[in-house]
């Protein structure tokens, strides 16, 4: 463009600075023209950034959507960078960030907030949402009558606190003065759909606002809490995921245990897949033929009917073979099952929430079926299903180790109800079904919060019973690869020592190279009074104590619902009795260390 | 160091093994087992230990069968303690028997009561947080296991005679004697297992030393002329010498053992020999210093050569002699007659001279368990609840139900037979058959012994049939490896384990087990075995002359040669 034709109605500058700088323009030589361009471009640059940061007084702030989410097994986090995406995509300035990463204090000068979030176990917000959760109930959390807010709720009915903490953020929210965008909604597993949706409708509802501000910074986006190099590396993921090969499937408990635990080894070769200790695969897996045999006898359809799942047609084998969730049950399941069979059982079972979720509790679709066969359409069937989830494991290699291989410790499960034999969906799956040198689709779920420490002299104490031990296999691996000075202490449990011991051998050579520094194990079922990882951390607690103050690091894997409660309050007790603090105090120091992201958990 | 002269020439040269290391820098067999007994992270013993728990009565084993599969698995071998309890002469009261049922039950992997050849009972199967518990129960019902196993001398045999029940009550009352006579004094075991105090003392050996003895040592006290015990498989042996009923004094044989070394011309088994008579006031200075000569002369350099047999080999039987009469400081008399004419135990009741019923029960290869349709260990629990006498394991694996009274015999019989006990369609060849236990729990099994045997005697019985001779019988014994523990080498035909289905096949031992049989068939499979026994057996069959045992034709008719002097002819 040349400056001659400049006109103030063509450009952000007034009439009177276009004279100017055509005046100024006109006494330089080209070269000087050239320099003067890269000075004011590099200048305009800096000045760019200061205004995301600090808005100047002059010019209006940029409206920033603010997209934050808290998550337990990524399905969240997800939904916030589609709709980031989308938002930029359509101009807005957006920031997506873990809640973990938040710093509460700006939250006063939000003006428009979305909180994407999971719940976990008994309505309790997910590990990386804790500390917002309670600033946001304290009293210091700030009047926020300027906030426009919308919160999006990821859940399962089948639980009874189905998208509790999304609830407890949205009511928050507006008693702190936010007025909500759009209604929140809170969805189930198969949540697809609807989140698009509901994506939709909030960008639509913010168009306007949006559209008056000035040009919009699309890439000043970030995600932390993403890994970029997998990101840029690999082109699969959970919607695109790697079809991987099987290349082992080894049992790893005794012949005389309760429990069937695999060890899976999964060749990643070709897929560009990276993945740090503390990340999870994500598993697709294919439901077994027996079982999709046995529904459409109950139910009187032929294996080839074929059906609409979404816009795809297929037969309702395929369909339910590949696509729909045949093993968790949940309420949706029951009422529109109830419905397509006219069962005046179920259709009571539905009323009555409590008793639901206990007939729930440990039956199977089969299960439902079962009990009350009813002669429904393939459609019926296929619309009373929902989409089959990912299950995610979390990855006991590390890289560093086993380079393109993942390996997974997959419980099986597998029990007697009904009269029948029960197998689990992914892990009957990976165990029985796929053979070695099978394919298995699979993507990598990204886990920043729970990550070994950067400073590899850094001690770290693992608490992994059961198939808790499976990403400290991944941590041993890299810090054994990695030659890191930091001490380990693994704290081990299952039922018995001789048929439950995970990984004995692996853990035996570590400690005998000194790369373990201490292993406790508790085998509750070998001894009378039972004795769990907990038990084994208090008779320990004054190393431990020790081990935190030079700065450990702690991690918790396992059943969150029981062992991670346990080991927390033993914690509590060891702060409490080893640090002379009261309980609130030792309360304090705990929250320390999760801020501080010295304290991670990986529970289920 | 000797408290008696030691003659140089007679000690081997050499760098001592690492077991004599190890036994020195055992404080008196302590090691630290008592640190690995709180070691959560293994199920076995480390270092050292894994030797020492022996001289306490224990081996480490691991369930072998499934040794892969846990490999796989990524779990150690289910390690595991097999304990051997000490019991001279082999007597344990009924109450005694219902506790160690219940353990049994309770307690070990398998479930069994195993009666040994070494007559006394193991546990197999015990892990390890229930081995102090196990030693702490033991002494509640006043038995332990000290130095049933390692270099010391082990249980002590004794003949058992129900029969001449005077006799036998005072060679038994010498068989307990010489036991305590030769145990350790260390107060190790007490410490370990039983949590008694430490004593502040010295604690020194005066008779083992404090390196223990070379080899293991093996004793026993036999009644002629019955040869139970199978004196040429022990390094020392007290052949009671009565006169009118009365226990006047010993025959003293040394230097018997069974256990080689496949490739190894230097080992072989060897039979006892006669250092003399004594006369009761000695017997436990002789007992002790054919210790302490075997002791300070016994090679600690080569352990293949360690036991009492090569010693008395490399210095000859007159020095052997010599030097334990200068140590006992008496000279043995010439040995009084005696003579061998049976080994195998004598089943169904008897009648004793003092009036009380004794009954053998066959138990095939000593392994007291309810088996399908066969309930023995229950049956054997049912009889102790009721017994008012003793029970005796014998040292070809079997039990006595010993001292019923006569108002009793038809209720003991009735619950014998009722269990499975008393099986009277068990062939003369069953009854005299034996096997160690190796495969799934002895470490140094080749071969599968114990659960090989009844099906090998079912063949061997279909031979004997189908070449006529069903009624008699062929001294037949297995065992899983050279080591001994089956007395193989004192059999008629005798099978020790090479690889797994694979044997060496020995002949031309005699039914007393006064000869070792010598090498016939090598590392060969059972179709072979049998074939060539089909053909032997054959042979005997038509050619023997008048009551000639298989054992005997064998060598007459020069299929093998007879082993006289060890040393020389065994491996000839």
């Amino acid at each position: 463009m040349l400056l001659s034709s400049l006109v103030a109605q063509a450009s952000p500058l007034s009439e009177q600075q276009v004279k100017q700088l055509q005046g100024l323009v006109s006494q330089l030589n080209p070269i000087q023209q050239a320099w003067v361009s890269g000075y004011l471009a590099a200048s305009a640059q800096l000045a760019g950034q200061s205004v995301a940061v600090a808005p100047s007084a002059v010019a209006a702030p940029a409206a920033t959507l603010t997209v934050l989410y808290g998550s337990q097994t990524g399905n969240a986090k997800h939904v916030a960078q589609d709709l980031g995406k989308a938002a930029s995509g359509k101009g807005f300035t957006v920031k997506v960030q873990d809640l973990a990463e938040y710093k509460a204090a700006n939250l006063k000068n939000e003006r428009f907030l979305v909180i994407v979030t999971s719940t976990y176990g008994e309505g309790e917000p997910p590990e990386n949402a804790i500390s917002f959760y309670n600033f946001l109930f304290s009293k210091k959390a700030p009047q926020l009558p300027e906030l426009r807010y919308a919160v999006l709720g990821l859940g399962d009915t089948s639980y009874e606190f189905f998208c509790k903490t999304a609830q407890d953020f949205d009511q928050r929210l507006a008693e702190l003065g936010g007025k909500a965008i759009i209604a929140r909604a809170d969805l189930d597993v198969d949540y697809g759909t609807a989140a698009a949706n509901w994506q939709q409708q909030l960008i639509t509802t913010l168009e306007p606002e949006f559209a008056q501000a000035p040009a919009a910074t699309a890439d000043v986006i970030s995600w932390p809490g993403v890994s970029q190099t997998a990101a840029a590396e690999s082109s699969y993921s959970k919607q695109q995921p790697f079809s991987a090969e099987l290349y082992t499937n080894q049992k790893i408990t005794g012949r005389d245990s309760s429990k069937d635990v695999r060890h899976i080894e999964i060749s990643l070769a070709g897929s560009g897949l990276r993945y740090q200790p503390g990340d999870a695969l994500g598993v697709y897996f294919s439901n077994d033929p027996q079982l999709v045999k046995e529904l459409l006898l109950l139910t009187g359809i032929a294996a080839n009917t074929p059906v609409l799942l979404g816009t795809e047609r297929l037969t309702i084998s395929d369909a339910l073979t590949e696509q729909l969730e045949l093993t968790q049950s949940y309420p949706a399941f029951v009422d529109k099952y109830a419905k397509a069979s006219g069962s005046e059982v179920l259709q009571a079972l539905v009323a009555d929430k409590t008793a639901l979720r206990s007939y729930l509790s440990e039956r199977q679709i089969i299960d439902i079926v079962r009990e009350h066969p009813a002669l429904i359409s393939a459609q019926q069937l296929v619309d009373a299903l929902r989409k089959q989830q990912p299950r995610l494991y979390s990855i006991a290699s590390s890289q560093a180790e086993v380079e393109d291989e993942v390996h997974l410790t997959v419980g099986v499960v597998r029990y007697e109800a009904y009269g029948k034999p029960h197998l689990g969906g992914a892990s009957g799956f990976l165990a029985e079904r796929l053979a070695e040198g099978g394919s298995i689709k699979v993507f990598v779920e990204t886990n920043n919060n729970f990550r070994l420490p950067e400073n590899d002299d850094t001690p770290v104490i693992m608490i992994g019973p059961g198939t808790g031990i499976a990403p400290f296999r991944a941590f041993l691996q890299e810090r054994d690869v990695r030659a890191a000075s930091g001490k380990n202490w693994l704290f081990f449990g299952n039922p018995h020592f001789t048929q439950d011991f995970l990984y004995q051998v692996e853990l035996q050579n570590y400690l005998k190279q000194g790369l373990l520094t201490r292993l406790d194990v508790a085998f509750s079922r070998d001894t009378a009074e039972k004795v769990y990882v907990q038990h084994k951390l208090l008779k320990h607690g004054a190393e431990v104590w020790q081990w935190l103050e030079q700065g450990a690091h702690l991690y918790i894997c396992g059943d969150g619902a029981r062992m991670a409660k346990d080991v927390h309050q033993a914690l509590l007790t060891i702060v409490q009795q080893q640090g002379g603090k009261d309980e609130k105090a030792a309360q304090q120091y705990l929250d320390q260390l999760r801020i501080a992201k010295r304290y991670q958990k990986d529970v289920y | 160091m000797s408290q008696y002269p030691v003659n140089p020439e007679f000690v081997a040269p050499g760098k001592l093994s690492d077991n004599e290391r190890l036994k020195a820098e055992s404080d008196h067999l302590r090691g630290t087992i008592t640190s690995d007994l709180q070691n959560e992270i293994t199920g076995g013993f480390t270092g050292d230990n894994f030797m020492l728990i022996r001289f306490h009565g224990m081996y480490q084993q691991d369930d072998r069968d499934i040794r892969a599969e846990r490999a796989a698995q990524k779990l150690e071998p289910l390690h595991n303690v097999m304990l051997r309890a000490r019991m001279p002469g082999g007597i344990i009261t009924p109450t005694q028997w219902l506790a160690i049922d219940k353990f049994a039950a309770e307690h070990t992997l398998y479930g069994s009561i195993r009666l040994t050849t070494r007559q006394t009972f193991q546990f197999h199967g015990v892990l390890k947080p229930n081995i102090k518990p196990m030693h702490q129960f033991l002494n509640s019902i006043g038995i332990d296991s000290i130095a049933t196993a390692g270099d010391v001398n082990r249980n002590v045999l004794c003949t058992s005679n129900p029969v001449e029940s005077e006799l036998h009550q005072q060679a038994y009352q010498w068989a307990i004697k010489i036991s305590e006579h030769l145990l350790p004094k260390t107060r190790a075991y007490a410490e370990i297992w039983l949590d008694e105090e430490k004593v502040e003392t010295t604690e020194t050996e005066p008779v083992l030393g404090d390196t223990y003895l070379p080899r293991k040592f093996k004793t026993t006290v036999v009644i002629p002329p019955h040869n139970d015990v199978d004196v040429h498989a022990n390094d020392l042996n007290f052949v009671a010498i009565a006169e009118h009923g009365k226990l006047i004094g010993f025959n003293v044989l040394v230097g018997g053992g069974l256990a080689m070394t496949f490739g190894d011309t230097s080992t072989y088994p060897r039979r006892a020999e006669e250092l003399g008579f004594i006369s009761l006031e000695h017997v436990l200075k002789v007992a002790e210093h054919v210790v302490t000569v075997q002791r300070d002369y016994g090679d600690r350099v080569n352990r293949k050569n360690a036991k009492t047999k090569y010693t008395i080999d490399r210095i000859g039987v007159d020095n052997f002699r010599s030097e334990v009469e200068k140590r006992v400081g008496v000279a043995f008399e010439p040995v009084r007659p005696y003579a061998f004419t049976s080994r195998g135990d004598r089943f169904g009741w008897v009648e004793g001279i003092d009036g009380k019923h004794h009954l053998t029960l066959f138990i095939e290869n000593g392994r007291v368990l309810d088996f399908p349709g066969k309930p023995l260990k229950t049956g054997l629990a049912e009889i102790a609840k009721i017994h008012q006498g003793d029970l005796r394991m014998t040292a070809n694996q079997n039990l006595i139900i010993a001292g019923v009274p006569l108002e009793q015999k038809a209720q003991i019989e009735q619950l014998a037979r009722q269990y499975g006990l008393l099986d009277d369609s068990h062939s003369e060849q069953r009854k005299n058959s034996m096997a160690c236990v190796s495969f799934p729990t002895c470490p140094l099994a080749m071969a599968e012994a114990e659960r090989y045997l009844p099906e090998l005697v079912t063949k061997v019985e279909g031979l004997l049939s189908k070449n006529g001779v069903a009624d008699d019988h062929i001294v037949l014994r297995v065992t899983g490896c050279p080591n001994g523990c089956g007395r193989a080498m004192l059999a008629e035909v005798g099978l020790v384990g090479r690889a797994p289905g694979k044997y060496n096949v020995y002949l031309g031992g005699n039914k007393v087990g006064t000869r070792i049989p010598k090498l016939f068939l090598d590392n060969v499979a059972e179709a072979e075995i049998l074939a060539q026994l089909d053909q032997l057996i054959g042979r005997w069959a038509t050619e023997r002359q008048a009551g000639e045992d298989f054992g005997d034709f064998v060598i007459r008719s020069g299929v093998v040669a007879e082993v006289k002097v060890s040393k020389t002819d065994f491996h000839a």
